[in-house]
């Protein structure tokens, strides 16, 4: 059983089709990078994976659990949507961390918004909210070291740099222990000498064995970090296999034509 | 008189007027800080025939003098329905000048408020989605202090406005610091053509309008430690 089924995703925006049905399903650590030229639907099918837009057809299903369906979607609360939400961790493009909030904060401000509300419910791991805090606080200072920033765990966001915000973000999408770690072009709105950090620590979350879907336009990077590349082109997968298999041998026309463009460009 | 006989006695006076200027000052903005958020909200609306409503009232509020708001509400209700609300002392006309400035703030603050909270990034509220916080977290925890940040300059600047504009109120004879100043020009207690104790009503708004420029240059400080 995959860990993550996708089937017959489809998305309109207004009279534009974004997703023209995606089917895709990945296993427990496996690592998918999207690749596809702008407007192919990459991060549209991302957001709708992290309940961001809500897909007009289609299923969503986690260790064979539907956690989406289109059709029973509108009795879905918000309640169950905010659980659903929880198993999808997502690094924006432009790493949208709270500027008011120091770094530390950042990872630790959901975590113990979640616990308080577990402990009042009773179904907490933990027995008083201070515990929850010193476990939840640990934790951000474990991800923080992983990330390499545990030197900047009392700076805001706008004293660091944009490779040091984005490695934030990913530290603190990865607080909260999500199934399927999401990057949005992660690397995109940086600067050529900072993505490579960036990009470590991605490589690093992969030999640490994390489930992660990357949308990426970091050839090199898709090519080395993934099990399987999806290439998308206006709205359907296009392609799909295994990296080197597609890169050196691409069936479709699209994909030949969207590689050579790509690999010009270096 | 000499000016040291006049000064005391003007200078009650004066106390009394600017008393009656805190007042309306801050009634107002106790009333359109809260009014301007709903007017905001209103203005905002995805129900289209509300935020026309809405916004076209806002236009009318902002394109009018608020002195022309202020003679209308206090003699429209006596002068076209026969039916003097406000009452003709002193309290009525307070309660009538009250009620034109709130409403007239509340338009300026429901832009300003539209303003800070559309100028939130969406980003900000995604991000609180994808980390599983419900609406009431997100907004509290993570868009309201950004919204604050935002509107903390165009706010003081409004309310240091505000302070000035209270003496409009003077066009229905309220009782404020610069009809007591003007007391003493036309002639109150043994004191006549004087015209210096109008000039010196200008000492009160610098002194106020100074205190709120440095409590507002605290709160911006205060909240200078992040950048959005």
């Amino acid at each position: 059983m995959s860990l993550l089924e996708v089937k017959n995703i489809r998305k309109s925006f207004g009279k534009t089709e974004v997703l023209k049905g995606i089917d895709f399903s990945m296993e427990k650590g496996d690592v998918v990078a999207i690749i596809g030229s702008s407007g192919s639907g990459k991060t549209t099918l991302l957001r709708c994976l992290n309940f961001l837009e809500t897909p007009d057809v289609g299923t969503i299903s986690l260790n064979g659990k539907a956690i989406f369906d289109a059709e029973s979607h509108t009795k879905t609360s918000d309640e169950e949507i905010r659980q659903n939400r929880l198993h999808f961790g997502l690094v924006f493009q432009s790493f949208n961390l709270f500027p008011q909030y120091n770094v530390k904060r950042n990872l630790t401000l959901a975590a113990e918004l979640l616990e308080t509300e577990k402990i009042k419910k009773g179904t907490s791991q933990y027995k008083s909210k201070k515990e929850a805090v010193e476990a939840i606080s640990k934790n951000a200072d474990v991800l923080l070291s992983e990330v390499g920033l545990s030197e900047k765990a009392l700076a805001y966001p706008c004293e660091l740099s944009g490779g040091q915000q984005q490695r934030v973000a990913i530290a603190r999408a990865l607080a909260l222990e999500p199934d399927v770690l999401c990057f949005d072009e992660p690397t995109s709105a940086l600067d050529p000498e900072l993505t490579g950090e960036v990009l470590k620590v991605i490589r690093e979350l992969k030999n640490a064995g994390k489930t992660m879907i990357v949308v990426t336009h970091e050839m090199e990077f898709a090519k080395n970090v993934s099990d399987t590349i999806i290439y998308m082109a206006d709205g359907v997968i296009e392609e799909a296999g295994a990296p080197e298999e597609l890169f050196e041998n691409p069936k479709s026309d699209k994909l030949k034509a969207f590689l050579k463009s790509s690999f010009e460009k270096i | 008189m000499t000016f040291a006989e006049q000064f005391p006695i003007v200078f009650e006076a004066l106390n009394i007027g600017f008393l009656q200027t805190l007042k309306l000052f801050a009634v107002t903005l106790l009333g359109a800080i809260p009014l301007g958020l709903i007017i905001s909200f209103g203005s905002m609306s995805r129900f289209k025939p509300l935020s026309g409503v809405v916004k076209t009232f806002v236009w009318i509020i902002r394109g009018t003098p608020l002195m022309l708001q202020l003679l209308i509400i206090y003699y429209l209700p006596g002068i076209a329905f026969g039916n003097p609300i406000w009452g003709s002392g002193e309290a009525g006309r307070f309660v009538a000048s009250a009620v034109a400035f709130i409403i007239n703030y509340a338009c300026y603050f429901s832009e300003i408020y539209r303003g800070g909270i559309q100028g939130v990034p969406v980003g900000q509220q995604e991000a609180g989605q994808v980390l599983g916080m419900s609406k009431k977290q997100i907004f509290f925890k993570v868009t309201l202090l950004q919204m604050v940040k935002r509107i903390v300059p165009p706010m003081s600047n409004e309310i240091i406005t505000l302070v000035k504009d209270t003496s409009l109120a003077r066009i229905i004879a309220l009782q404020e610091v610069i009809w007591a100043g003007q007391a003493f020009l036309k002639g109150s207690q043994g004191i006549a053509g004087q015209l210096w104790p109008l000039f010196f009503t200008g000492v009160y708004y610098l002194a106020f309008s100074g205190i709120l420029t440095v409590l507002f240059n605290k709160v911006e400080k205060k909240l200078s430690y992040f950048k959005i």
